[in-house]
């Protein structure tokens, strides 16, 4: 969290990294016109498992440290509590920018943490598929990848939503999935362009 | 009775059945009537926003189109899940404000034959609805078992104050109003200060260390303020705060036993409802111990007991294993307050 950046070779250097990031967020993020307050960091409840705090990340995307953004598991730590956003005195959109820079850092295969970039896409995969969410696929193939320690401990809570109706084994399906998909691959076709 | 267009989410026909049956139960009574929006797809939860910005903006698009052609009493879509309520309200502001981003989203959904004209649906929260179209004091005369001597904690989470693209609320961080409706019950609320603190969404699943945390303390904080139970408006607080108590406590240390009830089903019991129509029973955390207080019986779950039959790979047969190695957790140093 407190790397110095100013050590960092100059190279690599992005100046229009910003107006990259602020196209990919929907309407006027606001982003340039971040004062470095630190208000964001202040509030962020995650903030302390962040490789960068928010203010820190909006300098360096500002510097033009496109390498170092991506990398930073910062965005994939946001919970999109949106307290910095209402405590911010220039109203930056900070989650809409943190979703942002993941779909950028996604976009290219970057993603410092590889639960978090799964998670989404097991998730997604499961939508796509049924039109609903299947919580029972998504941890079952979530937890066995990534945290087969916690099974055991989760197990008796996991057997009780089931044994309550809170969870079911099989998946929930919308009538139309077909449109669902078709909208989907069109919307997916049309990513590739930005 | 006042119609709206309901957009149940995923969540209600699963984890957040208990908040489903009771808004059932109890929709009537408050002059609510519900028309769900035929064939709904998911909204994308947190998910599609990181990888598929535009694929997310057309899934939830396509609600708010499916809700358009339905609209005819009612052009307010109500939602009772905040994450639902958000990535709706979200979406229906920014295709209004950034007419590229509509214009490919109906670009999208015209290949289903879809389209839909922004603004032309308002997206609002179910508690929000009750806050102040039903309001407290209608509330207040249906009651015929206050929740008296009930201690309960306001947990409302981030999402419905706050970002408010629409700007509904003026405090979006210590909101009372929801006070005002569990006193309207008769119950005693206890001035919670992590009321609108992120329960940590999807990181108890993807980052248990820091997940797990920002669970402990809200836990930590209502335990504190003596508060007998917490109270929610959104089934991603609840399935946390609920399915992750045991966890919380095996990692810390700690031994909370809070259960977290949604508000329909505090509304339904304070008029006069049993608790198994009100869903009550399905929590993992008991509400039992709490509810004795007012004199309501909760019903034991069907055996919730795990007997053999593991659903996941890996069967539990010592049901409190040694973990191995685990990273060095931060402990918190006694932290002494209730606040942040």
């Amino acid at each position: 969290m407190t790397e110095a950046i100013h050590d960092r070779p100059a190279t690599g250097i992005d100046h229009d990294f910003i107006r990259e990031v602020m196209a990919a967020v929907p309407g006027d993020s606001r982003l340039q016109m971040c004062i470095q307050c630190g208000t964001c960091g202040g509030s962020c409840p995650s903030a302390a498992d962040m490789d960068h705090t928010p203010r820190q990340l909006f300098a360096m995307v500002r510097a033009g440290l496109r390498e170092q953004v991506l990398g930073s598991n910062t965005p994939w730590m946001c919970v999109s509590c949106y307290y910095c956003s209402v405590r911010c005195p220039q109203e930056v959109h900070i989650p809409d920018v943190m979703y942002g820079l993941k779909s950028i850092a996604g976009r290219e295969g970057r993603s410092p943490s590889s639960a978090a970039p799964n998670f989404s896409r097991t998730f997604m995969s499961n939508v796509h598929r049924f039109g609903r969410s299947y919580e029972m696929g998504l941890v079952a193939r979530h937890y066995l990848r990534h945290f087969p320690l916690r099974i055991p401990g989760m197990a008796p809570a996991g057997m009780g939503m089931l044994a309550s109706g809170r969870m079911d084994i099989r998946p929930k399906r919308i009538r139309d999935v077909k449109g669902l998909q078709a909208i989907m691959a069109k919307a997916e076709e049309l990513e590739a362009q930005l | 009775m006042k119609e709206f267009l309901y957009y149940p989410g995923c969540s209600m026909s699963g984890t957040a059945k208990g908040y489903a049956d009771s808004l059932e139960a109890v929709a009537g009574p408050l002059g609510i009537d519900l028309r769900e929006i035929d064939d709904w797809s998911c909204c994308g939860a947190s998910e599609y926003f990181s990888i598929g910005p535009l694929r997310g903006y057309a899934l939830v698009a396509r609600n708010l189109a499916l809700a358009q052609r339905e609209a005819n009493g009612s052009r307010t879509v109500v939602a009772p899940c905040s994450l639902c309520y958000v990535n709706l309200a979200k979406t229906n502001k920014y295709v209004r404000t950034d007419p590229v981003l509509a214009g490919k989203v109906n670009e999208a959904l015209s290949v289903a034959g879809l389209s839909y004209a922004p603004g032309s649906v308002e997206v609002r929260h179910l508690f929000e609805i009750v806050i102040h179209d039903v309001g407290a004091d209608a509330v207040r005369e249906k009651v015929v078992r206050p929740l008296k001597g009930l201690k309960v904690a306001p947990y409302l989470g981030c999402l419905v104050t706050r970002p408010d693209p629409e700007k509904r609320w003026k405090a979006k961080e210590h909101p009372l109003e929801i006070d005002r409706l569990l006193e309207a019950l008769g119950a005693e609320v206890v001035d919670y200060p992590l009321r609108t603190d992120c329960c940590g969404g999807h990181l108890s699943q993807i980052s248990p260390g820091m997940g797990l945390e920002m669970l402990r303390r809200l836990l930590d904080s209502a335990e504190r303020l003596g508060a007998d139970m917490l109270a929610t408006i959104c089934p991603m607080c609840q399935m946390n705060i609920d399915l992750y108590q045991a966890e919380v406590n095996r990692r810390f240390k700690t031994d909370f036993k809070i259960p977290i009830l949604f508000f329909t089903q505090l509304v339904g019991l304070a008029f006069g409802m049993d608790a198994k129509t009100l869903g009550i029973g399905s929590e993992v955390v008991s509400a039992k111990r709490a509810l004795a207080k007012i004199g309501v019986e909760v019903p034991e779950p069907e055996a919730a007991e795990p007997v053999a039959a593991g659903a996941s790979g890996e069967k539990p047969r010592a049901p409190r294993p040694r973990k191995g190695p685990e990273l060095p957790m931060p402990r918190m140093p006694k932290d002494k307050g209730v606040g942040r």
